[in-house]
């Protein structure tokens, strides 16, 4: 028995009985659409953002000038991202205006915010052209929402990468003005430690100061702890290593300020004491280093 | 590899390079303490400050040095150990124990010629 076959040929075309012939375009296409409509009507829809960015008060450390400014680069930019879909380089953008806002004060919220209000201006414009074309609206909101969320995710992200980025460079920061390697005569450096001390920190502090004894030439230093309550066993290794560290480049080092508990750890750790040097507080550490280097201190009066 | 022996004096200076193996290590060890005894030294420098590595073979090796050229009445000063050779060092318990170090070759002719003024 002869078969009857379904012949049709168009591609992507379809005829049901009782619907009209649907063109359905490509999603490519429809995003060049969209970023065209977006490009011709710029300027109208960058102002009504920046308005709602004023009326939910968002970005009040920046002036109007400013706001304006930045909007403009950010529509053009949002505006690109729809169309290339290159999203590193929307990125890398993000850090690059993170970098320039953050010192402003601008908080994560208010770059999410914007970003949001932008999206919601742009779908309102989207709504208001195709309102007689309820399908046609959904194809396009199709391409548009996607691309649009991925945008907002990847400006948020940017952002608070910068924002982790500063803080760890203060804490770097931090870290190394809080251990200062000072020189207070010639071949002779004290080293003054305040706070708390974790391993990380002893670490920084043995690098720090071993280039300073190179750089120095110091031949005699003094390590003050007058100022750190309680030490582990594990900084406590670390305080001696120092110690033998220093020794390797040729210098003494004297430890000042060992409260009673820090006394008590040592002993407890088994420290040979005839490896450390101490003394009990700073002046008397300064002045037995003076004399391991051949200085002494008279007053006036005794050198006339 | 050869380390090149320098004479100042009574004073051996040697200057190790970058990457000794040990064989290299084993014969410096015999070639030094003949130096001492050939041209009866008062002592040896011995300038790592071109050894960005220190294991604990040439830990050793350095210390057994100092040894038997003390056997023959000579100081040893090692010098030139770098800031992260020497947290490396410190870390892995090498410390280099009874040898006298100092920061670079003019430090460790000062530190000798100081001890010398002594004991004469």
């Amino acid at each position: 028995m002869p078969k009857r076959e379904n012949t049709s040929k168009d591609s992507g075309a379809r005829s049901h009985p009782g619907t009209d012939l649907v063109r359905s375009e490509a999603p490519s296409e429809l995003l060049r659409e969209l970023v065209a409509h977006l490009r011709q009507n710029r300027t109208q829809l960058r102002e009504e953002w920046v308005v709602r960015i004023t009326e939910t008060r968002l970005l009040t450390a920046m002036t109007k000038d400013e706001i304006f400014a930045e909007a403009t680069s950010v529509y053009d930019s949002y505006v690109e991202a729809l169309e290339t879909e290159a999203f590193e380089a929307l990125q890398a953008y993000a850090r690059n205006l993170s970098e320039r806002i953050i010192p402003r004060g601008v908080e994560t919220h208010e770059v999410v915010g914007i970003v949001l209000l932008l999206r919601d201006v742009l779908a309102r414009s989207l709504f208001a052209k195709y309102q007689t074309d309820f399908k046609k609206l959904n194809r396009i909101l199709d391409a548009y929402e996607p691309a649009a969320n991925r945008i907002a995710n990847t400006v948020a992200v940017g952002f608070v990468q910068e924002r982790e980025r500063v803080i760890r460079q203060q804490q770097e920061a931090i870290r190394e003005l809080s251990t200062p390697v000072l020189q207070v005569r010639e071949r002779l450096l004290i080293l003054p430690i305040i706070g708390v001390i974790d391993p990380q920190r002893a670490r920084q502090l043995t690098e720090q100061l071993l280039r300073g004894i190179r750089t120095n030439r110091a031949k005699v230093v003094v390590i003050d702890i007058t100022g750190v309550a309680a030490m582990d066993v594990t900084v406590a290794n670390h305080l001696v290593q120092t110690v033998e560290a220093s020794r390797l480049l040729g210098a003494t080092v004297i430890v000042t300020g060992l409260s009673p508990e820090i006394a008590q750890t040592l002993v407890t750790i088994g420290v040979d004491l005839g490896k450390m040097n101490t003394v009990g507080d700073l002046q008397g550490g300064i002045e037995q280093a003076e004399r391991l280097l051949g200085y002494k201190v008279v007053t006036l009066a005794e050198s006339r | 590899m050869e380390v090149p022996i320098l004479k100042q004096g009574a004073v051996l200076i040697a200057t190790f390079q970058a990457a000794l193996s040990d064989a290299d290590l084993n014969h410096l060890r015999m070639g030094l303490v003949q130096q001492v005894v050939k041209f009866r030294s008062r002592a040896v420098i011995v300038d790592v400050t071109a050894m960005d590595v220190m294991d604990s073979f040439a830990s050793r090796t350095l210390r057994e040095i100092a040894h038997m050229i003390r056997l023959r009445g000579a100081e040893t000063v090692i010098v030139g150990i770098q800031p992260e050779v020497a947290f490396a060092m410190v870390q892995l318990g090498l410390t280099l124990e009874g040898v006298a170090t100092a920061l670079d070759l003019e430090e460790g002719l000062a530190y000798l010629t100081q001890k010398f003024k002594n004991t004469d």
